[in-house]
């Protein structure tokens, strides 16, 4: 058997880039990673570097007490290529998030495994 | 179901409701025991005459085992599909198919939570997701919502709308858990728990039982209660997490809606009063639009004018809602109940005058699974 995809897609974290997966069949990007293509059903996927360049698709701040952590961002992220995931945008306050909003792509390490994030590509009010 | 073989071939018997609120101490089995008690009593028959079991829950992985042996009954049909809260409704075309094709005779479906009182754990948590701490349910439909502004300018007083239309009618109905006065401004004054969403655009969290007793429509001139018949029901699923939803503003109503339409020969203007899904008040304006009530990106405008609240053109959870009403983990089955006593004529202070024809939708996951179903009485076969 292969690398399972979600080894290669950690694998390639670890390494401090965003790789995902592309379909051979209908050339979509695929988030998450996969054995087989969710657009056309085919099953040659090539692994491909990401631009790491994204749009926010829509944003909510997850409202928490200052001593459990305080409020914090949580946002889809739609990549330059298509793929949608869930993420956070750091860098500005969570309320500064907007839909529409560009962002560009930073690998952090977290509890279990790296994590995918993004940061502001303008400085806000631009 | 096929339209030609399926409408009207199947009627509603009998329902029942149990601990809608707080019912300490009680397990969800003890409610959902009770509640199908009352509906097999409602309906004039026992547990011995049920063969055909349609449940599912949040607790039991082999639901349809655990229930049927609570209720000692041995069904020869069984069913525990679990798309969230909307399987219920999803589970009506599974029972109409095997009553019309005589695979059983006396279908139930069922449910009951301790939503409120008890202790649940979370399903499993998607694994793309999950790191960055979503407070689901709420964060996803809090994105969609977001997501809705943006696009139709939807505004957080039109969402608050809907929270008030739902306490209005909770107001009429004596089961409601929650009566007490609501002011758009008490909601928007609400605390915010994930933008724009906050704590009063948010359902109950109650404990609480409904069930439904399903017979095929030869037998409806014996039934004890007035027969309300299944016009047309379907479902359609789009994703399990909310990052997968291809479009954060359009659901999967709008596949099933049409379908369920289709099937009933019926559109949204024949319609009398609708059951929505209303886990959140995201959800009334997403399915108001997907069902075809009015145009995309119009709900807003439409509830803000009051025709959901007693007293509308479009009479909209008549019950209170999971907003008002009850909630207890999935709300689906209430849908169905609630259109019943309409159909019934007894739905007290609350009955939408002459309803011939109701609508029922049920919503599962974030916003993921949806299923239509359309119900008549005897004048619309």
């Amino acid at each position: 058997m292969p690398e399972a995809p979600g080894v290669v897609f950690q694998r390639y974290l670890k390494g401090g880039e965003l790789w995902l997966q592309q379909c051979d069949g209908c050339a979509r990007q695929i988030f998450y990673p996969r054995t087989l293509c969710p657009y056309c059903g085919g099953n040659r996927l090539q692994w491909r570097r990401a631009s790491g360049a994204g749009t926010v698709y829509s944003t909510t701040v997850v409202r928490q007490r200052p001593e459990r952590g305080g409020d914090y961002n949580v946002a889809i992220i739609e990549l330059a290529e298509g793929a949608r995931l869930l993420s956070r945008v750091e860098g500005i306050a969570a309320e500064s998030v907007r839909i529409d909003m560009k962002v560009q792509v930073v690998i952090r390490a977290g509890t279990d495994a790296q994590l995918v994030v993004f940061e502001p590509t303008q400085s806000v009010g631009v | 179901m096929s339209r030609e073989t399926l409408r009207g071939a199947v009627s509603c018997a009998g329902i029942g409701l149990a601990g809608i609120g707080a019912a300490p101490g009680y397990s969800h089995l003890d409610l959902l025991g009770l509640a199908v008690h009352a509906a097999l009593e409602d309906a004039g028959l026992s547990l011995r005459d049920v063969d055909g079991l349609f449940t599912a829950n949040m607790a039991n992985i082999l639901p349809t085992l655990t229930t049927a042996e609570y209720l000692g009954i041995r069904p020869v049909v069984a069913v525990g599909t679990n798309t969230g809260g909307n399987y219920f409704v999803d589970h009506l075309q599974w029972a109409a198919q095997a009553l019309h094709a005589r695979l059983c005779d006396v279908a139930l479906i069922c449910y009951g939570s301790n939503q409120r009182t008890g202790k649940s754990a979370p399903p499993d948590p998607p694994p793309y997701e999950t790191p960055y701490q979503p407070r689901d349910p709420i964060s996803s439909y809090a994105l969609a919502a977001a997501r809705h502004m943006h696009v139709y300018g939807t505004t957080r007083r039109q969402l608050a709308c809907v929270a008030v239309a739902a306490r209005q009618w909770a107001q009429r109905n004596p089961l409601a858990f929650a009566r007490d006065p609501l002011s758009v401004e008490d909601v928007l004054a609400s605390r915010m728990i994930c933008d724009p969403i906050s704590l009063l655009d948010c359902c109950l969290v109650t404990d609480g039982a409904g069930a439904v007793v399903l017979v095929r429509a030869e037998r409806a001139s014996h039934q004890r209660q007035t027969p309300v018949y299944l016009l047309g029901c379907a479902s359609a699923q789009t994703h399990r997490q909310i990052s997968q939803m291809p479009d954060l503003t359009v659901t999967a109503a709008a596949q099933s809606g049409p379908r369920a339409f289709a099937q009933a020969g019926l559109t949204p203007a024949d319609i009398d009063v609708v059951q929505l899904y209303d886990a959140f008040t995201i959800n009334v304006l997403l399915f108001l639009e997907d069902l075809g009530f009015c145009k995309k990106g119009e709900a807003g405008a439409l509830v803000e004018g009051g025709a959901i609240a007693p007293g509308g053109a479009l009479p909209v959870n008549t019950n209170g809602g999971g907003l008002s009403c009850v909630h207890p983990g999935m709300y689906g089955i209430f849908t169905i109940i609630e259109a019943v006593e309409q159909l019934r004529g007894t739905a007290g202070e609350r009955q939408v005058l002459g309803a011939q024809t109701a609508l029922v939708h049920g919503n599962g996951g974030m916003l993921s699974a949806q299923s239509t179903a359309v119900f008549g009485t005897a004048a619309v076969l």
